[in-house]
């Protein structure tokens, strides 16, 4: 039965994919070729839509293979599935650190994942920026100005407007310079 | 409030944030500080840090963990359950035209256009979530070791010099957290 092995399929991708969409591309890539859900090459495909289209990357895959195999029940079920272990898991820690937040050993691990967690964050940000402005090893020009056009929009609009560019502006700003300037 | 009018308004927010979220989880970062500390005050700076934290420690997509947290402190289950499908929706209806009706889609070329500049906006987000993150880490010896550690382990991983999950740099940063906390307890109880 197709739905309940997307269900399963999926349910599995939301229990164990840690560390972000990324990381979760590699385990759904495991459960889809092994299911023979799709073939090697429209699942490459399939993956860059869901890296260009908004949304968490786990859900956009779980709704296009879900739609694939079975239509509108497929996609509905797939999705679900992949959301559900992150929205029980959250409630449960939700009622339990409430009672622990003060705990000595609880702010002591908080503080060292969040160490962690910034310095994360901080070589995904590096490493997209140099990514962007690299083509084969040699700098892009237009995408190094662009970038540096937009970095200047967003941490500069509010030394000079008194207020924060909202980050939805700057996607949106983004798009349209890059429709601009690569043509459509 | 009227609950009836914090439940639609969490639903609005959330798919207001779906829609724009682009490049995974943790461009949202940004999205969501924005709309839920900075402009309604739903949840605080802390709990905003907590909240990365424990959405990074967890299975799942960082933007689920956010609404249903932000949804459940607003309006308990009910307000779980509206942020999540609100955050759910816009990606779900998204693709759901696209596997159905554009199977060429990254061949049109405007939006394969606007994706390159969506692409550069992402890495400037992302870079705000760190700097924002950086800024309110406490200048500690431990906090900055296990910054500074992770940052380079991290970018040794993303250039390819190095094959390792974020998954075990995060156990390693709990361990080490942990065993420091319990040396130094031991330390004042000698005293």
């Amino acid at each position: 039965m197709i739905l309940l092995e997307l269900f399963l399929g999926f349910l599995r991708v939301g229990c164990f994919s840690f560390g972000g969409g990324y990381a979760a591309v590699a385990l759904i890539r495991e459960v889809v070729l092994s299911h023979g859900w799709m073939t090697e090459e429209m699942l490459s495909y399939v993956i860059a839509v869901s890296e260009s289209t908004p949304g968490p990357i786990m859900v956009n895959l779980a709704t296009y293979i879900g739609s694939s195999q079975a239509g509108v029940p497929g996609a509905i079920v797939a999705t679900f599935a992949v959301v559900l272990p992150a929205f029980l898991i959250i409630l449960a820690l939700m009622a339990v650190l409430r009672r622990f937040t003060e705990n000595p050993w609880v702010k002591a691990l908080l503080l060292g994942l969040k160490a962690c967690v910034t310095g994360l964050i901080l070589a995904t940000a590096l490493e997209m920026l140099a990514s962007n402005c690299l083509k084969g090893g040699t700098p892009d020009l237009t995408a190094v100005l662009l970038t540096l056009a937009l970095g200047g929009i967003y941490f500069g609009f509010k030394p000079v407007f008194k207020k924060k560019l909202s980050p939805i502006a700057l996607i949106a700003i983004a798009a349209a310079l890059g429709m601009a300037v690569y043509g459509v | 409030m009227k609950r009836s009018k914090l439940l639609w308004q969490l639903f609005t927010v959330f798919f207001k944030v779906g829609l724009f979220t682009f490049g995974g989880g943790y461009a949202m970062i940004s999205i969501i500080e924005d709309a839920c500390v900075d402009r309604r005050g739903w949840i605080t700076r802390d709990e905003m840090d907590e909240l990365v934290v424990v959405a990074e420690s967890t299975p799942g997509p960082i933007a689920i963990n956010c609404a249903t947290f932000v949804g459940a402190r607003q309006g308990g289950l009910p307000g779980a359950i509206i942020g999540t499908l609100g955050m759910v929706l816009p990606s779900f209806l998204v693709i759901f035209a696209i596997s159905r009706f554009l199977d060429r889609f990254l061949e049109i070329r405007a939006v394969a256009s606007a994706f390159q500049g969506i692409k550069l906006a992402v890495s400037v987000l992302i870079l705000d979530a760190g700097l924002r993150l950086l800024r309110r880490l406490p200048r500690k010896p431990l906090p900055l070791a296990i910054l500074l550690v992770s940052l380079a382990v991290m970018l040794l991983v993303n250039f390819g010099a190095l094959r390792l999950s974020s998954v075990v740099l995060m156990l390693a940063a709990a361990a080490v957290s942990l065993a420091v906390f319990a040396a130094q307890r031991r330390g004042e109880g000698k005293r």
